[in-house]
């Protein structure tokens, strides 16, 4: 992998792909991410109802914290109960769980994978790593506040938390997506420079893995 | 295992042989004699486990310390071997010719200490790291605390609890002048 | 492979050694030519290995080199030890393997006493010996359940899963926490037995092996796995040298390389351990050592039950832990893990601070070098189970 790359990226750039060299922008994209604008007001209630009733999250742990989602799908815990699955692709996910730390090589595939969801898209974020480093506050591989790099909604604190602290914060997502005050969508695009300037402070080596196809 | 050791002193030049426990010895060897000893002990005495190599940093005496750790199944002995190298310019023997798997301890202590093995195979690989353009991050001179407040942005609000301070404020509150406590 | 002999295409080339071109025992792989493909299996764990990523070269469904990517979970934790004390090491070390977590407290407890020259109680070896026995029972249900989730069968993960979980119950009231224990101190253990664990704890050895006796019914006795699984990964005794292979892997093999039994550790020289050992090497004859090493598991956690001194000290004396030093020295603690052998490498030299941690993961060379040799020539759906069934554990591979 080539650092020439590195040279080429500017401080100030609007795109995701803008600098990068021929071969490799056809792997980003070119548009920014857009708002949705809420519909009107009982249509919006009711589509947000039927939102919050079938949540699908995206099957990726990302860290230590994503131990406790297996005994959450067995039938102690019964979570396909409150409509929620797991699913292999971020195409199919409208909740993504992130398990406790995200190292350097993970962040940058949380990225890509929270991109790839399509809106509206909601964030929980487990463990007290994801708050502001936990134990792992001074290391040099792992982040601190992860929602300088993707929006979070909710926050679960704990090392890690039970599997009914995680239903009782999937039902407090529910509430706030009812509400309509869930939007980190809407947030992730207006503030689009700012994210992706954290982004590519810490992840240094945008390429993707060579395929040849 | 000591007529083991009268066998290398002959052959190579050893040192320090220490018994920690029952079933755990340690040595000192010389850099250039680590391939001699390492095929001698693996073909003939049958210490055919290589558990690790690691290195430790020792940045007071400017050398890396390397261990190798061999176990031998039919005696039921680990033997560690240390050898100290230089910190400057850290390179050491491969021994990948011996084990297949060497390569990957090799491959870690390069990226992480910059160390060097010249001639092993993909030892330039990336191991853990992407990205990285600091300098090898397990060295002792690598401030991670420092690093970590440059790049990443840690939320304001958080106090540490240094032992000594604590005991201070809750225990010990005239801890500097009551004399007749022991520090 | 294909065995075409009787079949009606007779034109059909299912001779697969032709291609790729060999050249010392190595295939040429000319990536421009089109008859080869390069994909990522990428971080997303299929079954329950965890967050690692092979790069593989395909011909069709049929793997021709692979490459295995680690670093997704790196935390740096050696350097996080160098600036801790020697008790505040403790807290952390729990989390390098996350399925697992007892083996990493005990190694790290047994280094400190070893440099330190501390002697724990009796009855503080048997209550470690039985959070070790009933830690290795928990990470082995997870195992089984992922070995037959990546072949497609989700309901024996559904049952063992479950069934972990009253495991993780009866651990959260002896240690009080499911997943994370930090239970082994340095000097003992934290807490007793509370009363009335102990007739829990039969109940549910009871259970355990009704279901294991349901399992070997749905899974052993299965043709579909057994045509799947006998002559995947194959592993010859030259091999076990060679390559490092410990655990379950080299026993499957005939290799008798078991801790418990060679270099007995905490109260294991009283139990009556047996070494299981098979001829095969294959995924099936793993599957079924790691099953009667479950069956194992259960005789010894009756045996403790039964052997344990009633009362007696729990922790050794301590100088005041926040300000321990440890003389110089250096030592090798080794624990056997479900995984095989799993050690702690620790050098201290006369202060406060640890000057040199170093984990030894047991699935440090299965996952790289074994699985990169092992999955030559097999097709794609089996990578997950040869993934499985070597049972890697990317935490401890990286820290």
């Amino acid at each position: 992998m080539e650092k020439k790359y590195i040279d080429e990226i500017e401080k100030e750039m609007k795109l995701a792909n803008e600098g990068l060299p021929e071969h490799e922008r056809k792997f980003f994209s070119d548009a920014r991410p857009s708002r949705i604008e809420p519909l009107n007001k009982h249509l919006e209630n009711f589509v947000n109802w039927a939102r919050s009733k079938s949540l699908w999250i995206l099957a990726f742990g990302t860290g230590c914290g994503s131990t406790e989602l297996r005994p959450l799908m067995t039938a102690r815990f019964d979570i396909s109960r409150y409509g929620i699955s797991g699913r292999p692709t971020p195409r199919q996910a409208s909740v993504f769980v992130i398990g406790g730390y995200a190292s350097m090589k993970t962040i940058k595939r949380i990225v890509r994978s929270y991109e790839q969801m399509q809106g509206p898209k909601y964030v929980i974020a487990l463990g007290s790593c994801t708050i502001n480093g936990g134990m792992y506050y001074d290391s040099y591989n792992t982040i601190n506040r992860i929602d300088y790099y993707i929006p979070v909604d909710i926050y679960i604190a704990g090392c890690m938390p039970r599997p009914e602290a995680l239903i009782a914060g999937f039902e407090e997502l529910k509430a706030k997506i009812r509400k309509g005050e869930c939007d980190g969508m809407n947030k992730y695009a207006d503030n689009f420079d700012w994210y992706k300037e954290n982004q590519k402070k810490i992840i240094k080596d945008w390429n993707m893995p060579d395929y040849n196809w | 295992m000591e007529n083991l050791i009268k066998k290398l002193e002959q052959m190579v030049d050893v040192k320090s042989f220490v018994k920690k426990r029952e079933d755990l010895y340690f040595l000192t060897a010389r850099e250039e004699q680590i391939i001699v000893l390492l095929a001698y002990l693996k073909e003939k005495e049958g210490f055919n486990h290589l558990a690790f190599l690691q290195a430790v940093d020792y940045i007071e005496d400017n050398k890396f310390m390397l261990t190798y750790m061999l176990y031998n199944l039919d005696k039921k002995m680990n033997l560690g071997i240390n050898v100290f190298i230089d910190r400057e310019k850290a390179s050491m023997t491969s021994i990948h010719s011996l084990w297949h798997h060497a390569w990957q301890y090799q491959r870690e202590l390069h990226e992480l200490f910059g160390i060097d093995f010249p001639g092993s195979p993909r030892v330039k690989e990336s191991f853990v790291l992407e990205g990285w353009d600091e300098m090898p991050p397990m060295r002792r001179d690598f401030d991670t605390l420092e690093y970590v407040e440059r790049t990443f942005y840690p939320r304001p609000g958080r106090s540490t609890n240094d032992p000594k301070d604590y005991m201070k404020e809750k225990k010990y509150k005239n801890f500097v002048d009551s004399p007749k406590l022991r520090r | 492979m294909i065995k075409n002999s009787e079949s009606k295409y007779k034109d059909f080339v299912a001779d697969r050694s032709k291609y790729p071109q060999e050249e010392n025992g190595k295939p040429v792989i000319d990536l421009s030519s089109h008859k080869y493909t390069k994909i990522w299996q990428g971080p997303q764990h299929p079954g329950v290995t965890g967050n690692m990523s092979v790069e593989l070269i395909v011909t069709g469904d049929e793997i021709v080199d692979a490459k295995t990517r680690v670093g997704y979970l790196h935390r740096g934790f050696e350097k996080l030890m160098e600036r801790r004390r020697y008790i505040q090491c403790f807290p952390i070390v729990c989390r390098i393997c996350v399925p697992e977590p007892d083996t990493n407290e005990y190694c790290v407890s047994a280094a400190m006493e070893d440099l330190a020259g501390i002697e724990i109680p009796e009855k503080a070896k048997w209550l470690r010996t039985l959070n070790l026995e009933m830690s290795r029972l928990a990470n082995f249900l997870m195992w089984i359940g992922g070995q037959a989730g990546s072949l497609g069968m989700g309901a024996i993960s559904q049952w063992t899963m479950a069934m972990r979980d009253y495991w993780l119950d009866l651990f959260e009231e002896l240690t009080g926490g499911r997943v994370y224990h930090m239970y082994m101190i340095p000097g003992g253990v934290r807490k007793d037995l509370p009363d009335g664990f102990e007739e829990k704890a039969r109940e549910l050895i009871i259970r355990t092996r009704d279901l294991l006796y349901d399992i070997e019914r749905v899974f052993f006795n299965n043709s579909i796995v057994k045509s799947r699984l006998i002559g995947l990964g194959i592993i010859t005794p030259e091999m076990v040298a060679e390559y490092g292979i410990v655990g379950p892997n080299a026993r499957a093999c005939g290799v008798e390389n078991d801790i418990r039994i060679n270099n007995p550790y905490v109260k294991y020289a009283e139990l009556n351990v047996k070494m299981i050992t098979a001829t095969e090497g294959d995924a099936y004859a793993r599957a079924k050592v790691r099953y009667r090493e479950m069956h194992q598991t259960l005789d010894l956690i009756t045996e403790i039950f039964d052997k344990m001194p009633a009362g007696g000290e729990i922790q050794a004396k301590l100088p005041n832990v926040l300000h321990w030093k440890i003389p110089a020295g250096q030592t090798y603690v080794k624990a056997e893990s479900t995984r095989g052998e799993h050690g702690f490498y620790m050098v201290s030299d006369g202060t406060k601070y640890p000057r040199r941690v170093f984990a030894r993961g047991a699935s440090y060379t299965h996952s790289i070098s074994v699985l990169e040799k092992l999955a030559v020539n097999i097709s794609i759906s089996d990578l997950a189970a040869l993934m499985v069934s070597v049972h890697s554990c990317p935490p401890e591979i990286e820290r």
